[in-house]
């Protein structure tokens, strides 16, 4: 007898538990050693134990709720504003053809122009306050929000559209109840993209005029040459953007609990 | 309520100004109470005329039209869907309530109306259940009672078990019959499952390929309730082959030129 060989080996995934968790650990031991050495300055690289320790003081003094406020507070105005934005103009280009014919061209001409160059242009418009700031923010998600939700509504099932007008809904009963819901997957798609793209504005608006966030935090430290509190600013961004990413996924199993039709 | 279609026509043209002829010339009648069934082979506009009964497109001759009183809240058709085309992102309970929401009723209304039929349909247990989470068979007891609770005058069934293996599909017919027999809705069934159509139905309208004409309607002499055992006797065997006989030839026809 000849025994059937498996083919299939070669293509089999496995968990590896324990890799994932040494993975990473295993970085930051290494740049804790590295920087014990003494071969790099600290003034390049600051120890891991140091950040940590430089964070928690800047906490304790208030210093680091100040910067993540107003942070925070510039991202969220913009992102809520850029996503409602989006989503309405998004819907409305989906589902009328007139809007479609001038929405789509105007979209695909202003989309491709880097955000972060407008913020010239939006601080002589608003001012080297707030609202420029906010603006490019809410620029920078409106665009994959329209685009998403615009793309979500035009491939909304068909059939499913035909279903709910046969049993006798108009218009806007197919907008709410087949289209918006149809769409849901790919506005959240745009919400992802979004929360990306508002932390790289924030940080680059606070950095070219700002006197308060995290951004201003960066670029403060690097002109004192204070590493470490450079390196707690980094860190700050990257929880941010770890939290943001962690609600609206929560969010998402949440609004769009069909989503698991595999 | 009777269902009349007369000399019904549907042409479609497309943006070069290319037209086809879906249908020429239709026309039967469908009595209060019958289970009509629709055959014909691939593309012979069988599924059009049902959309034109559903009101998702206008004949571009002739009518389409109820005769009787309809009573005021009571839609003329509802239909059901070979795709089922549930609502993903609605429960069953929401799935089988929505045609009642378009009608107007208040929730309280919807539920009971709605908890009915998901009685009927055997769904009770899983109005909090997603479409995804069901099987197939599920899924088109939803689509079924979701056209059932609007208590149309006539219910309109595209190719409803075609997306079902063999063995679901059997046991989905012999439901069907039994809600049918217990609520009486008037029925008109489209399929091309010629076995089908003949152990279902009172009466068999047939269609010939595009553009599509009634070849012939083949009334079926069984007694009700019907049976497996009614698969092999004459007057079965017999329906299925003059029907079979008109279509073989068109249905080779398209297979050869192999146009959808």
């Amino acid at each position: 007898m000849i025994a059937v060989p498996d083919r299939a080996r070669a293509l089999q995934r496995r968990e590896h538990p324990l890799a994932r968790v040494l993975g990473l650990l295993g970085l930051v031991l290494l740049w804790e050693a590295l920087t014990r050495t003494g071969w790099i300055p600290a003034l390049f690289l600051p120890s891991p134990l140091g950040v940590l320790a430089a964070g928690l003081e800047m906490l304790r003094s208030g210093e680091l709720l100040a910067h993540v406020a107003t942070s925070l507070q510039r991202i969220l105005l913009g992102f809520g504003l850029g996503a409602l934005g989006g989503v309405t103009v998004g819907l409305a280009v989906g589902v009328w053809s007139l809007a479609e014919a001038i929405g789509n061209p105007l979209i695909a001409a202003t989309f491709p122009v880097p955000k972060i160059a407008l913020l010239p242009l939006l601080i002589l418009w608003l001012g080297i306050g707030e609202a420029s700031k906010v603006a490019v923010i809410t620029l920078g998600v409106f665009f994959p929000m329209a685009i998403n939700t615009y793309a979500g509504v035009r491939h909304a099932d068909p059939q499913l559209v035909r279903a709910a007008v046969s049993f006798g809904a108009g218009r806007w009963s197919v907008i709410r109840k087949v289209m918006l819901p149809a769409a849901l997957p790919m506005i959240f798609a745009g919400l992802k993209l979004g929360a990306g793209t508002s932390l790289l504005l924030l940080v680059a608006a606070e950095m070219i005029a700002a006197d308060a966030g995290i951004g201003f935090l960066i670029l403060n430290a690097q002109n004192l040459m204070e590493t470490t509190t450079l390196m707690v600013g980094i860190v700050l961004l990257s929880l941010l953007g770890l939290a943001s990413h962690w609600l609206l996924a929560r969010l998402e199993r949440v609004v769009i609990p069909w989503k698991d039709a595999a | 309520m009777r269902l009349l279609i007369r000399d019904v026509s549907k042409s479609f043209h497309d943006r070069h100004g290319h037209g086809v002829e879906a249908l020429a010339g239709v026309s039967f009648t469908v009595e209060p109470e019958e289970l009509v069934a629709v055959v014909g082979p691939s593309g012979c506009g069988k599924s059009t005329l049902l959309g034109m009964l559903a009101g998702l497109l206008a004949p571009s001759a002739g009518s389409v039209g109820l005769e009787g009183d309809l009573r005021p809240g009571r839609p003329p058709t509802a239909m059901v869907f070979q795709e089922f085309a549930l609502f993903p992102w609605r429960t069953v309970q929401g799935n089988v309530e929505f045609g009642l929401e378009e009608a107007g009723f208040v929730a309280p209304e919807r539920r009971a109306r709605a908890g009915r039929y998901l009685e009927l349909m055997g769904l009770a247990g899983f109005e909090r259940k997603y479409p995804h989470q069901l099987s197939g068979g599920m899924r088109q007891r939803v689509g079924i009672a979701r056209a059932l609770a609007v208590d149309p005058a006539v219910l309109l069934m595209d190719e409803p078990f075609s997306a079902l293996d063999a063995q679901t599909r059997q046991l989905m017919q012999e439901e069907l019959l039994g809600i049918w027999e217990r609520t009486r809705t008037t029925i008109l069934y489209v399929t091309h499952n010629i076995h089908e159509a003949v152990w279902m139905s009172d009466r068999v309208v047939v269609l010939s390929r595009r553009p599509g004409r009634v070849l012939d309607i083949v009334p079926v002499a069984l007694e009700r309730p019907r049976t497996a055992a009614m698969l092999g006797e004459p007057v079965f065997v017999q329906a299925v082959e003059r029907i079979w006989a008109l279509v073989r030839s068109q249905a080779r026809d398209a297979l050869r030129e192999g146009v959808a």
